[in-house]
């Protein structure tokens, strides 16, 4: 298939940017999007232009590395996936495609379509974690844990810190990302001990890093590509409404 | 001594570690604070180790190339992680599981690692539920197993088929607290491009930041090399796109001898290659022989669709080779039966490069029992196929669903179609006990060094190992050296020898920029790869090996004379970062071939069509080849080997057979 791609081009984050299109000729529905920019980046570097910038690694989904704005949806069209797992067969001869990076004021364009995302890392370093140093752990099945805890607990720590939630949210908050992180270790007996404290610096962190606040539209949950759940945010305001009681 | 002393300490196999461990010289407490180390790498091996080496009291910095630490390619591992837990109480042990990876190895690997490994692997999923990692869980609420990789207990831990995510995760999380502590300094977005040497320790490393393209120095009296494997030699694998061998390479032109070079795993069960754009390879769990049959047309070019194609008009040739193991044979060799039918031209799909993996016996079985245990009477041959459905949806239906995806193909109506795929590989830089490098001072860690899975990896064996690295061993190690270095001043990045080496690699920089050819950077990888799985990869021989060696100096050549690179240096260049890669995998790909040609056996991974069993297996030769292949770096295109006699003082070396 033939396409129009119309791309976000931006030097550096002190340049400003502007969509630049680029035809893409005899595109296969078995290529993913981003061998689709392979191709296009190709075609680029042979005509002794600069190809387009964009973050991927794992290309299986996991790594939460890839970051597309397509056609207006973080990920692109089709739902429960990342951009690296979308493929052309999701689109049709003719298409004009258009590609901008995430936008939010905690992630800002570092070139064309590549973010800076490291106020996720800071917001785990804030908490997002149970202390326990290496080698001081007890046997494993000591404390049993009720299957459906667990469950849930796995299905927060899903979460693959894409940050799609944010670029689809009007308010670019980060709820999402916080709360499963939040959830994931308050379910579990191990990460109770430290719950009142996790929960404040958290969003303490997440508030610092530019993060809007929740309205509860729930595009989030639509956009994200691991099915995290809303509930994970209300979880997390449980949590952080009684450690705000506790004090 | 020889050069390549492994250092194993004295006494009997069990007691080796613990008295080691009781014995080892201490770093004290305020020491620590002031001995800096340098871990590249934040994978299972470098997170774990960074958090460890902080947790102890030293100054930590950390580096890697994506832009935050939990997106090592540790994250994609599926499967599971294997512990000596015996919690199934089915008959494991410490020994089991040291003699399973053993022989697992084709008695490649050194006994004394194996099992300090096999030791501690129990260590490691305390540790990791104690951090919050998710494992899965039967009713209980116990931890659940299962079995993997042809052992004969259930040993395997899992998290869905994320468990490399988890894992992750959960060494993340401690990495991420000693960030936010102050103890570990975490550069993301950072590529190790030199080891700096100053009186033969590695001192330090030269790092550029992706960002900004500037070239940094950074001290450590000791550096930590945690890069994981360097499958993408192949350009298709099932590793990541930024996975390569740049560190490990670097490391081995300063000093440190590369061992077995030649052992990489290719997966039996990938998606095949759909076409010229095909970036990377995408593995379906091993998971699926356990139900799934194995087969290819017993007609050559046979275009009928794969349901048109009658019973008795089918080669299952799994079952047909190995009776006694059928589809469950090793990775190995599962791999080269179905290439071997591939080449034979019985190959299926598009580009006859691909076997059927097909579920319509399991489906089938699978109903009737349904029908069977709901009591459903005279149940239609429909109705008996919807039950099966439903159940093997439950087992495998992330993975289904994840083939659909790519292939546009519904697997619970047509059979898989799959083909053997680059995924791991086994050799890496050579270290001893200590995990120490023959430079001094410099480690490796994880996938990056060759150390405990000899010929052949067994699966859910390598998360273990690179915990087990990090977590248990090297906190303990790194003591033996360090105790030695307390007088050591950190030494100021001023020093010559820094200067030195951020020349060279701005010389390298510049003199690729400098070139400005015709042919991007991926048109020479792919040149490679394609040079590589001809010649060295599920099967070699002498003639091909020999012809590989030339052709890959040539494309070496032609690279460095017409490779384009744009863009500038001072920026976010993801070409250029290819372009340094590549560079090292055009040298890398050469001594893998070497390595290869002077190994004249076959023995797990690596098949030499000579050297063979009249039925087609590989023939090992212990009496001429019991040994580890060290090679040192003497300059561009040229190596010495050292070898590391191995000895098997408790388990004894038998020939493998699955008949
Ligand atoms: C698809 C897949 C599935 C797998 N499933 C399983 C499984 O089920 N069970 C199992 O046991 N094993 C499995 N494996 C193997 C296992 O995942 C890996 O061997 C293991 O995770 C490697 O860990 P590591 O820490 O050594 O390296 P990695 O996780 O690869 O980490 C390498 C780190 O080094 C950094 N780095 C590399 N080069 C540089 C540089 N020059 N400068 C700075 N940083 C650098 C990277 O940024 C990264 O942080 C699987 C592998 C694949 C590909
Ligand atoms: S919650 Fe979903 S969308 Fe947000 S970072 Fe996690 S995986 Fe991505
Ligand atoms: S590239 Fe890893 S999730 Fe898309």
């Amino acid at each position: 298939m033939n396409l129009t791609l119309k791309v976000w081009r931006q030097n550096s984050a002190k340049e400003a940017g502007n969509l630049v299109s680029y035809p893409v000729k005899d595109i296969s529905e078995d290529m993913s999007f981003l061998e689709m920019f392979d191709v296009l980046n190709e075609q680029l570097i042979t005509k002794g232009e600069v190809p387009i910038a964009f973050d991927h690694d794992c290309r299986e989904g996991i790594c939460g590395m890839c970051s597309m704005f397509i056609n207006g949806r973080p990920h692109g069209p089709k739902q429960g996936v990342t951009t690296c797992q979308l493929h052309m067969r999701s689109f049709k001869d003719g298409d004009t495609i258009v590609v901008e990076p995430w936008r939010a004021k905690a992630f800002p364009v570092v070139k064309d379509l590549v973010v800076d995302r490291s106020a996720f890392d800071r917001i785990i370093a804030s908490g997002g974690f149970i202390s326990v140093n290496a080698g001081n752990a007890q046997d494993a099945n000591n404390i049993p844990i009720p299957k459906p805890d667990a469950d849930k607990a796995f299905d927060a720590a899903a979460c693959i810190g894409c940050g799609a939630c944010v670029a689809t949210c009007k308010n670019s908050s980060a709820m999402l990302f916080v709360s499963a992180k939040v959830s994931q270790l308050a379910l579990l007996p191990q990460g109770k001990i430290e719950a009142t404290m996790r929960v404040k610096e958290m969003v303490a962190q997440m508030d610092k890093e530019g993060f809007g606040n929740c309205s509860n539209t729930g595009a989030c949950e639509i956009e994200c590509p691991k099915g995290i759940s809303l509930e994970n945010i209300a979880r997390m305001n449980r949590e952080f409404y009684s450690a705000n009681i506790t004090e | 001594m020889s050069k390549v002393d492994s250092k194993i300490p004295a006494g009997s196999l069990a007691e080796k570690w613990t008295q080691y461990r009781s014995s080892v010289p201490l770093v004290n407490p305020a020491n620590k604070r002031s001995i800096e180390i340098i871990v590249v790498g934040s994978g299972l091996a470098g997170a774990s180790a960074a958090s460890t080496l902080a947790e102890l009291g030293y100054k930590v910095k950390c580096f890697c190339f994506q832009d935050s630490p939990r997106r090592a390619h540790s994250i994609a591992a599926q499967g599971g992680i294997n512990a000596a837990k015996n919690y199934q109480n089915d008959g494991d042990s410490v020994y089991r599981l040291f003699y399973d990876t053993v022989k697992g190895g084709d008695y490649r690997s050194r006994e004394a690692n194996v099992y300090r490994l096999a030791e501690v692997s129990a260590n490691i999923i305390d540790q990791c539920v104690a951090q919050g990692v998710p494992l899965a869980r039967e009713y209980g609420g116990l931890l659940s197993n299962r079995s993997f990789g042809g052992t004969q207990v259930q040993r395997t831990f899992y998290a869905a088929g994320q468990t490399g995510q988890q894992l992750l995760l959960g060494a993340y999380s401690s990495l991420e607290r000693q960030i936010g502590l102050g103890n570990v300094e975490m550069c993301a977005r950072h590529e190790m491009l030199e080891v700096v040497l100053i009186d033969g320790k590695a001192r330090g490393i030269i790092a550029r930041d992706l960002i900004s393209g500037k070239l940094e120095r950074h001290f450590g009296h000791a550096v930590l090399i945690c890069s994981g494997g360097y499958g993408n030699v192949f350009y298709l694998s099932t590793n990541a796109m930024g996975s390569n061998a740049t560190a490990a390479w670097k490391a081995h032109k300063k000093g440190a001898y590369f061992g077995n070079p030649c052992f990489t795993q290719i997966h039996p069960t990938c998606i095949p290659v759909s076409g010229d754009h095909q970036s990377k390879l995408t593995l379906m769990s091993e998971s699926l022989r356990n139900d799934g049959r194995i087969w290819v047309p017993k007609q050559k070019d046979d275009k009928r669709k794969a349901f048109d194609i009658p019973e008795e008009e089918r080669d299952y040739y799994l079952e047909r080779r190995y009776p006694a193991f059928g589809n469950l044979v090793p990775r190995d060799v599962a791999s080269r039966a179905a290439k071997e039918r591939c080449d034979a031209g019985f190959g299926v799909g598009t580009s006859k490069m691909a076997v059927y993996l097909d579920f319509a016996a399991a489906i089938e079985r699978y109903g009737k029992q349904q029908i069977l245990k709901l009591g459903i009477d005279n149940a239609s041959a429909e109705e008996i196929r919807k039950h099966g459905m439903d159940v093997v949806k439950e087992k495998y239906g992330n993975l289904f669903d994840m083939y659909k995806q790519i292939t546009g193909e519904d697997p619970y109506q047509l059979p898989m179609r799959i083909y053997p795929a680059v995924h791991y590989t086994m050799g890496g830089l050579w270290v001893d006990y200590n995990l120490m490098t023959t430079v001094p001072g410099m480690y490796a860690l994880g996938e990056a060094n060759f150390s405990d899975h000899g010929a052949n990896r067994l699966g859910a064996s390598a998360l273990m190992q690179g915990l087990a690295d990090g977590y248990f061993i090297i906190p303990y190690t790194i003591g033996s050296y360090l105790s030695n270095e307390i007088r050591t001043k950190a030494i100021p990045t001023s020093h010559p020898a820094f200067e030195e080496a951020e020349k060279n690699v701005q010389a390298t920089i510049d003199r690729l920029f400098a070139i400005k050819g015709t042919h991007s950077v991926d048109h020479f990888h792919k040149k490679l790869g394609k040079i590589m799985w001809d010649k060295c990869g599920m099967a070699r021989n002498e003639k091909g090996l020999k012809e590989a060696i030339e052709e890959i100096r040539a494309l070496r050549e032609e690279f460095w004379k017409d490779v384009r690179v744009t863009g500038t240096p001072n920026e976010l260049n993801p070409e250029l970062e290819k372009a340094g890669r590549v560079s090292d995998f055009l040298e890398l790909g050469e001594l893998m071939c070497m390595d290869a040609l002077q190994r004249k056996e076959s023995c797990g991974g690596h098949f030499r069509e000579e050297y063979q069993t009249e039925d087609g297996e590989a023939k090992r030769d212990d009496d001429g080849f019991s040994f580890v292949a060290a090679w040192e770096y003497k300059g561009q295109g040229s190596f010495e080997l050292h070898k590391e006699e191995l000895n098997f003082d408790v388990v004894h070396p038998s020939q493998r057979s699955y008949k």
